[in-house]
């Protein structure tokens, strides 16, 4: 409590903070965490909803309470108690538990779809970018000609054709969006490409293969890893709306978007907990994803930072009259 | 005109009126502006005092990050706030003081008695207004001229800068002009309203070397027929020999020199002035002298050096220098100079 | 601008021309499934088509893949043709004509709601950044992106008829000779539709006006003397708008997804509900169609984009 009993007291009163920064400039990540909390602590809270999502889909098994399917036939549509925090389905099911299972079911989905894009984007992004001319050009026209079409159109007609299931699911919405994020991937490519270095790469005959993946690669890992933030929100979303439909993750697997729709609709009436509680879990990940994915954005991306100017009328404070006021009033004393 | 530098000064010094600040038609006491950055302030603009007097081109000198450009958007307090900030400091402009005006009264005094030009003429016009939309708006503002006399307004301004085809030119968009072009608009736009003082930050940085000497010709010509005064920022001291008749020399946000051009040629005082010189390129070297640039870096304004603020990069430094900042005091008449070291020695 | 207009028509072509191999190759792909069904169906079995191969033969489904695509394509490009239903004896033409303006309808409302929503908002929540409006705008749209609207309109359509016994109309007047009626049907939807579509155009917009307020040109125009309202409005807001109108073509497709589910939570026969039934049963034409007309009416809603884009950006010249 005292400060006279240290001497770095004396010396740095009332600011144990350089210390701290200076500690956590050692470690990158830390440095990282530090710079999210004090930066831009809505991200960082984004990012403690991130791991929980995380931590709740690895030990689903662990921390609910029941299976996803297990049915007790005497506590049908129970409202939430003691016993159901979260009340119990038409089939006597602990909504606790399936929203945990969902959990792990849209972690699973999310990582698997949103990886198998970013892989997609980032061969499309990087050859077409790289290689250019004739096979930048077909291959843009395809892009083009797949992107006219709505995503969730596509989704549905692809989810006729494969039919519904997990895997299906997450195929598909990997091609997707894999496909319409190769242009981010492909546009800072083309501004890299520019680069002294990979010039001096390529007139010292490095094989493309070694450019492509040493060079090229790292220096657009930033808007990569932006993608695949903003791409889980999206993949999450996009799985429960086609659950949701019907057409996705089919039951009894506990999909948040298939609760929504089957079990929530039905009996709205009897049971509004079945129809609110998914909505709000889909919410609060998705929440937390964009915003640890804003924050991402802001500091990987330079550009975005800072904010804009503000009014050009310059504010004047100062504690005192103009000169010439006080002039004036020292004349006449 | 070409001489004026060289002819000019001596005698125009005897009935320049600056010599009685109470008459300029500007005057800046001990102007402070500052930028924050979350906790951290930098100190743009440090104490500086001037004035310009009625019909004179006053130029404002020194590196990029010298506070110069600052000095000049903090007379209009044309400074983004936040993060700006004026922090001291009085801006008397034919006696009403700019710093205590209410938004209202600034607003009528920007753009019609007090007109900018900027240092970038390809961004600082509107893409997608034309010309004749762009030029009009200080008249339809400021002036109530009315609407069947603009048009022919702004082709008397178009003319006066001297853009050819004007009738052709006035409904095109600004990109279908070149930079010195746009340059001219941006001249006609500040003349709409014939200002009394005209600040020009930089108005020919970003132009190519043979349509610098054209605008400037035409900005002196232009002052010159209206009377008007201007204030002239340039980093380009071979710019400011030709068109300025007295030069004040920044350095961290301070004024470190001030004088007649004559003065500041012939008898700089200043190490950082000196320096400024020897590094000018100059046709009529005797010898094929080496440009001598200055060494090291300006300072961080958020964290200047104690004492004298150009200390470090000083060649004369002494001891005293690096304890005490000297104040800007008069070396001979007219002449400012703030250093501790008589740079004769 | 005509010439303009038809080299970028021509330049469409070939996403076209991948597009419809995409549409037509996809549902394609499993084309043995529709026959089990419709064999198992009763009474198609009792029809004349007794066996397999003679349905098959009747579907045109019996030819190469390619000339399945090529008399397809033909019907779609020279006569307008869709082709027919496989279950329902009507084409594909008039069930998607009869359900498009409902579609359109909540499209275009939805739309119109969120633009004049987001972009005030979006401009000042730039022009007075941090200050409250700002913050409640900001946080509106972090709330808006991060609600599922399916979840929004189930719970639009369960707690009021909980609460107040009050549920959604859904008996569509046609919109000109009823007006009030027919708006009464879309407005709850385009409501909910419009406000996911805003935060997205709010965002953008905030962006940009900042990126914009940040400009030299913004400096001129404060230095010329000019109030705030008239440097935002006239100087600012017209170099903003360029890229939020290229948004609104980004948004379309997410626009023409979001109406399927909003139609199927309120009921609304609209092309969602159309598609959803079909992919059900697997009428095939009915899918194709619909396919292609979302990715046609994708590319149409863009031309228009970019044709817009030649008012707002002198720079953009059509003639040349």
């Amino acid at each position: 409590m005292t400060t006279e009993t240290t001497p770095a007291a004396v010396t740095m009163p009332a600011s144990p903070r350089p210390p701290l920064r200076e500690r956590l400039g050692d470690n990158k990540i830390l440095g990282f965490l530090g710079r999210l909390i004090v930066q831009r602590p809505l991200g960082a809270f984004g990012a403690a909803i991130c791991v929980l999502l995380l931590l709740t889909g690895i030990f689903a098994d662990v921390i609910a309470p029941e299976g996803y399917n297990h049915i007790n036939p005497i506590d049908r549509l129970k409202p939430p108690s003691a016993e159901y925090w979260l009340g119990t389905d038409q089939l006597g099911r602990d909504v606790f538990s399936r929203i945990v299972h969902g959990a792990q079911l849209s972690v699973i989905v999310a990582f698997a779809a949103t990886s198998l894009s970013i892989v997609i984007s980032a061969v499309i992004g990087i050859t077409s970018g790289y290689f250019g001319g004739r096979f930048d050009m077909v291959s843009q026209r395809v892009v083009d000609g797949w992107m006219c079409f709505p995503d969730l159109i596509i989704l549905i007609v692809a989810v006729s054709v494969l039919g519904p299931g997990t895997w299906q699911v997450i195929v598909i919405l990997g091609l997707l969006f894999g496909i319409s994020g190769s242009r981010i991937v492909r546009s800072s490519v083309l501004s890299v490409k520019q680069n002294v270095y990979i010039h001096a790469a390529q007139s010292m005959g490095a094989s493309t293969l070694r450019i492509l993946v040493m060079h090229i690669l790292p220096n657009v890992m930033a808007p990569i890893i932006v993608l695949f933030t903003t791409r889980l929100a999206a993949v999450i979303l996009a799985e429960s709306g086609l659950s949701f439909l019907g057409l996705g993750i089919p039951p009894p697997a506990p999909s948040w978007g298939g609760m929504l729709s089957l079990d929530g609709r039905s009996y709205m009436f009897q049971a509004p907990w079945l129809a609110i509680i998914p909505g709000v879990a889909l919410t609060i990940a998705v929440f937390g994803i964009n915003m640890f994915g804003d924050a991402l954005r802001d500091m990987l991306d330079p550009r975005m930072r800072g904010a804009g100017a503000g009014r050009y009328v310059a504010a004047v404070r100062r504690d005192r009259p103009s000169s010439r006021a006080r002039q004036a009033g020292g004349a006449s004393q | 005109m070409s001489d004026t530098a060289v002819s000019q000064p001596l005698d125009q010094s005897e009935e320049m009126p600056v010599t009685d600040p109470a008459d300029a038609l500007l005057q800046v006491e001990n102007l402070h502006t500052v930028f924050r950055q979350g906790r951290r302030a930098i100190n743009a603009v440090n104490g500086v005092s001037f004035s310009v007097g009625r019909g004179e081109t006053l130029a404002i000198v020194g590196e990029s990050g010298s506070g110069k450009s600052v000095t000049a958007m903090s007379l209009l307090r044309l400074i983004p706030s936040p993060p700006g900030e004026i922090i001291d400091g009085d801006v008397y402009f034919d006696g009403r003081n700019l710093l205590d005006m209410s938004e209202d009264e600034l607003r009528s005094v920007r753009g019609n008695e007090i007109a900018m030009i900027f240092q970038e003429p390809m961004t600082s016009l509107n893409p997608v207004l034309s010309v004749r939309q762009q030029l009009a708006e200080p008249m339809r503002v400021h002036r109530k001229v009315k609407e069947e006399n603009i048009e022919a307004r702004c082709l008397d301004l178009l003319r006066q800068v001297r853009i050819p085809d004007p009738e052709a030119r006035l409904d095109a968009y600004p990109h279908q002009f070149s930079g010195g072009m746009r340059q001219r608009v941006m001249i006609a736009m500040a003349l709409a309203c014939e200002p009394r003082l005209l600040i020009a930050d930089e108005p020919t940085t970003a132009l190519d070397v043979t349509v610098q000497a054209q605008i400037l010709e035409l900005l002196k010509d232009l002052t010159r027929q209206h009377g008007s005064s201007m204030i002239l920022i340039t980093h380009d001291l071979g710019v400011v020999a030709r068109y300025a008749d007295r030069i004040n020399v920044m350095y961290a946000g301070q004024i470190v020199e001030s004088g007649t051009a004559l003065e500041i040629f012939e008898n700089p005082r200043h190490p950082y002035t000196l320096g400024l010189i020897a590094s000018m390129p100059r046709l009529d070297a005797e010898e094929k002298a080496r440009l001598k640039p200055i060494e090291g870096q300006p300072p961080d304004l958020g964290n200047p050096p104690a004492g004298c603020a150009f200390h470090p990069r000083c060649p004369f430094a002494k001891p005293q220098c690096r304890e005490q900042d000297p104040p800007l005091e008069p070396y001979r008449g007219n002449h400012l100079k703030a250093c501790w070291v008589n740079v004769d020695e | 601008m005509g010439v303009y207009l038809l080299r970028r028509l021509l330049a469409l072509i070939p996403t076209l021309l991948f597009a419809s191999i995409l549409v037509f190759g996809v549902v394609r792909l499993v084309p043995g499934d529709v026959l089990d069904l419709m064999l198992s169906e009763n009474d198609y079995s009792a029809s004349t088509h007794d066996t397999r191969a003679d349905l098959e033969r009747a579907l045109g489904l019996d030819d190469p893949i390619y000339i399945q695509y090529v008399n397809w394509l033909g019907d779609v490009v020279l006569r307008g043709d869709l082709g027919e239903s496989l279950w329902r004896n009507t084409s594909v033409n008039a069930e998607i004509a009869e359900r498009l303006p409902v579609t359109i309808e909540l499209g275009v409302l939805s739309l119109l709601i969120a633009l004049t929503i987001a972009i005030p908002v979006g401009v000042y929540s730039a022009v007075r950044q941090e200050a409250l409006g700002d913050h409640l705008g900001r946080s509106f749209s972090i709330i808006a992106l991060a609600v599922p609207n399916f979840w929004l309109g189930t719970m639009v359509v369960i707690l009021p008829a909980m609460w107040w016994g009050w549920s959604p109309p859904s008996i569509i007047q046609p919109f000109f000779s009823d007006p009030i009626e027919n708006l009464k049907v879309f407005l709850v939807p385009s409501l909910i539709l419009g406000a996911s579509l805003s935060a997205v155009v709010m965002r953008m917009t905030r962006t940009m006006m900042l990126e914009v307020l940040r400009q030299d040109y913004i400096r001129t125009a404060w230095a010329k003397g000019l109030r705030e309202r008239k440097v935002v409005l006239r100087h600012a807001v017209k170099n903003a708008m360029i890229p939020v109108i290229t948004l609104v073509g980004i948004l379309v497709p997410i626009l023409f997804g979001g109406t399927v589910i909003i139609e199927q939570i309120f009921r609304l026969p609209g092309i969602g509900q159309l598609l959803l039934d079909s992919v059900s049963n697997r009428d095939y034409p009915i899918i194709t169609g619909i396919f292609l007309i979302s990715g046609v009416m994708v590319l149409v809603v863009n031309l228009l984009v970019d044709l817009c884009y030649g008012l707002l950006d002198p720079k953009v010249r059509y003639d040349d």
